[in-house]
């Protein structure tokens, strides 16, 4: 494939299907949430190193990026880790299924997907309810 | 016996190049994950109102520490393969392609093993 050869001709191309043409339902919108969650859970998991390795250098270490973490803006990144981090988790599980070749069907894809959000939401408040109550 | 020709074998043609494993290693991660994420999740919000020395106490624990090293490693592991996947979907130019991946799983292998140190450090009391 050399980049100097002959321009290549205009082709038309295929529309961006998103949006005008292609209506997002519920399995597409699970399905790139679950990928996004992905993504931003290995910078979270990268945050988290770097809380470790704070926790492994000493108190003064420690306390500062406590402090990041505890101030507003922290908090609110936290939220989101755990929420990403408690939907992945359940999508992830709703995949294992998927690929042991169980639940394929519309119906059942659409029940374990509305049943999927509600644990992700109930095991995030519990992480949470443990973290304030403990 | 492998049915490919052996040039495309050598070129590593097709997106996947040796897929089936990197299939079924996210899938063995991805289950093993299950209970050290939950594990994770509850034991960290648990300890984290005890602050500093609380904490401390609790990853040196050799259960915890145990657990905590195979979360990273699986975490990271799993995730750089995830991330593999996305960067071969959405990057078509090949040189950038590759310089995402080298940066992907380096970058995993260093947080991991900075990681895996930091529990070292605190369960051996360093």
């Amino acid at each position: 494939m050399s980049a100097e050869a002959a321009k290549k001709p205009e082709r038309p191309l295929s529309p961006f299907m998103i949006g005008p043409y292609y209506k997002p339902q519920l399995t597409s919108m699970l399905s790139i949430l679950h990928r996004a969650c992905g993504v931003a859970l290995l910078a979270g998991a990268a945050l988290l190193v770097v809380w470790l390795s704070a926790l492994a250098a000493g108190p003064d270490a420690f306390d500062c990026v406590s402090r990041v973490v505890g101030s507003v803006f922290g908090r609110v990144v936290l939220f989101g880790f755990s929420y990403a981090l408690m939907y992945h988790l359940c999508n992830g599980i709703r995949h294992l299924f998927w690929d042991a070749g169980k639940g394929f069907d519309i119906k059942t894809t659409y029940q374990s997907g509305y049943a999927m959000v509600a644990a992700s939401v109930v095991l995030t408040a519990g992480v949470w309810a443990a973290a304030i109550l403990c | 016996m492998s049915l490919r020709s052996p040039l495309s074998q050598a070129r590593g043609l097709g997106s996947a190049k040796d897929g089936v494993h990197h299939w079924w290693i996210q899938r063995a991660t991805a289950l093993a994950l299950v209970p050290l994420t939950l594990w994770f999740a509850f034991g960290l919000a648990a300890h984290v109102g005890g602050g500093y020395e609380d904490l401390r106490e609790w990853v040196s624990g050799p259960f915890t520490a145990t657990a905590m090293i195979l979360f990273l490693a699986t975490a990271f592991h799993h995730g750089q393969l995830g991330l593999q996947v996305v960067i071969e979907d959405y990057v078509h130019s090949k040189p950038m392609n590759l310089a995402l991946l080298f940066i992907v799983k380096f970058g995993s292998l260093a947080f991991a093993i900075a990681g895996i140190l930091a529990v070292l450090k605190i369960a051996l009391g360093a």
